[in-house]
């Protein structure tokens, strides 16, 4: 048995190693870098929305909002105001979390659809004041965000933030794979599978909702400070409700209560636009029906479903 | 001294008296069965006792310490452990994370050395994998360890419940209908465990329909009617109880 948790742990992290140390051999040009890139950021936030949903049980259709929090308070702090870009990110994560530690209380009493309903309510909020607050924002048109430094390091071109990018994404599989197999990841899953039995067991259930929420949003702001110093513009469309719908899908593809299901999820969800651009005005339709073909064919997502036929082949 | 003490508790659901001005007390040790006809109140006295519900009036005394209104995950700590008459399984864990769960009061829970992964928490967690096998063997489940438990027939999470309420290290445990649904040899079973479980010092109380087994297992045994108190005594006192017998054991004493 404890070969059984071990196994996928230092398998999983070596493949995903060994990948994202082979990869840019294989990538001809800054268009795939590119791609590449937004995979493991998309990853990044994907991996702590599937602490929130996966294991915890508990939905949030907002999501992106905090994403577009930690974009803004980066670009805001270092274009405005001239703040270290690590500082503006670590302020960013830090105000993230406060505000979702302070909803978190009155949004997880909430249950089901009606917990949907107020997340997809927080991110919509989120998304408005951005647009709306022209003077710090730029408003609808977005805002420019100037280079990234490190105590004097700058880094540039896409090979220096893909390794940026590769690195905090391994760090982030590595403490959602710590949070999973502990005593911690195992209350988030008691809270998923039985409140009331959770509540009995000791488990403090309000607590490991508020705990899972808030680090599930700071990963979120994290992913969005390292996305604008990438890109160097952000837009309101950022934080807005179709990129909380991407995200969740990502989560749902890849498969539920699974950190490599959420890494692969993104991946799948982010290049598949670009692999299909061939089929030209149907591109949204193929999209469209890979998803449903996914979801009835493999409703458990595509790591757990994949993982449980090698399981069940080996036996 | 009484473990369990509950005095003059009252519930009601929508104008509707469940518990009635109900006292009553569980002293240390043994087995204590509360029987009833539907309806009476023994899961809502459950609910009481645990926290799920907040009585209307009247206390609840763990061991002489108040805990009448506390949240339930605080009851697990005091040292009050249940399972469940609808099974509440974690069914998205296997048999042995359901146990390990039962634990956590006696681990390190907290959040930062979890994601850093301290060595000590990597060794606790060895411990309690071992403990929880260990309890898994105790309820007849040493088959199942390694099972995802939505796998598991009904009769093994129904031990599977018991194995996971005994790893939270109860002095007093509640089992609500654990041979509800089981045919006669698991009911056998159920029986021998929970002989078993009383030995190992832990005083039990349940809540039961199989009069068999309740007879068979009890030393003391409460009988609820509409909420009250109807009358509490050893199996043979109650079997002779006009009352008890004209509320549920019928006439003839027929179940019996």
């Amino acid at each position: 048995m404890r070969l059984r948790l071990a196994t996928p742990r230092i398998g999983g992290m070596l493949a995903l190693a060994a990948v994202i140390a082979v990869l840019p051999l294989f990538l001809p040009n800054n268009f795939y870098f590119d791609v590449v890139i937004l995979v493991g950021l998309n990853a990044i936030v994907c991996i702590g929305l599937n602490l929130l949903v996966g294991y915890a049980g508990q939905i949030s259709l907002g999501h992106a909002g905090f994403f577009g929090l930690g974009a803004y308070a980066s670009a805001i702090l270092t274009s405005t105001y001239g703040w270290p870009p690590v500082a503006a990110l670590l302020a960013g994560a830090a105000g993230v979390g406060l505000l979702a530690f302070i909803v978190a209380r009155p949004i997880m009493k909430l249950r089901g659809h009606y917990l949907a309903m107020g997340t997809l309510g927080l991110g919509i909020i989120i998304s408005i004041v951005l647009t709306q607050e022209v003077d710090l924002t730029g408003g609808p048109d977005g805002m420019p965000v100037y280079g990234f430094s490190v105590l004097g390091w700058e880094p540039s071109g896409v090979l220096v933030w893909y390794w940026i990018v590769g690195g905090l994404l391994l760090l982030t599989v590595w403490l959602a794979l710590n949070i999973v197999e502990s005593p911690v990841g195992r209350a988030l899953r008691a809270v998923h599978g039985s409140e009331a039995a959770a509540q009995t067991m000791g488990v403090d259930v309000v607590h490991y909702k508020v705990l899972v929420f808030v680090v599930s949003a700071v990963l979120a702001s994290i992913a969005g400070s390292v996305f604008v110093h990438y890109i160097g513009f952000v837009t309101p469309s950022e934080a807005g409700f179709v990129h909380s719908i991407e995200l969740i899908t990502m989560v749902v593809l890849g498969g539920m209560a699974s950190i490599y299901g959420a890494v692969v999820g993104a991946a799948i969800l982010t290049m598949l636009p670009q692999l299909l651009t061939f089929l030209h005005d149907y591109e949204m339709l193929g999209f469209g029906a890979i998803m449903m073909g996914v979801m009835i064919f493999l409703p458990k997502g595509l790591v757990p479903t994949t993982a449980r036929l090698i399981r069940d082949r080996a036996r | 001294m009484s473990l369990l003490t509950v005095d003059s508790l009252s519930k009601a659901f929508g104008g509707n008296l469940v518990i009635d001005d109900l006292s009553l007390t569980v002293r240390p040790g043994a087995v204590h069965s509360i029987i009833g006809p539907n309806g009476a109140g023994k899961t809502t006295l459950f609910n009481l006792v645990t926290g799920i519900y907040t009585p209307e009036s009247g206390r609840i005394l763990l061991d002489g310490a108040e805990t009448t209104g506390l949240a339930p995950y605080r009851m697990a700590g005091l040292g009050l452990s249940r399972t469940f008459q609808n099974l509440q399984v974690f069914f998205n864990m296997t048999a042995l994370e359901n146990v390990m769960v039962g634990m956590h009061l006696h681990c390190d829970s907290r959040f930062l050395p979890a994601m850093l992964r301290l060595p000590r928490i990597v060794r606790r967690d060895a411990e309690m994998a071992d403990e929880a096998a260990e309890l898994l063997r105790f309820v007849g489940l040493a088959d199942a360890i390694d099972a995802d438990s939505d796998a598991l027939p009904y009769g093994a999470l129904k031990r599977l419940e018991i194995a996971r309420a005994l790893a939270t290290k109860p002095r007093l445990l509640l089992l609500d209908e654990p041979a509800a649904g089981l045919n006669p040899a698991e009911t056998g079973e159920i029986d021998g465990l929970i002989q078993r479980i009383a030995e190992t010092g832990v005083t039990v109380v349940l809540v039961e329909h199989d009069m068999r087994l309740v007879m068979g297992v009890s030393e003391h045994i409460l009988v609820l009617d509409r909420g009250t108190l109807l009358a509490e005594g050893t199996g043979e006192e109650i079997r002779h109880n006009p009352d008890v017998v004209a509320a549920y054991l019928g006439e003839e004493g027929r179940y019996l």
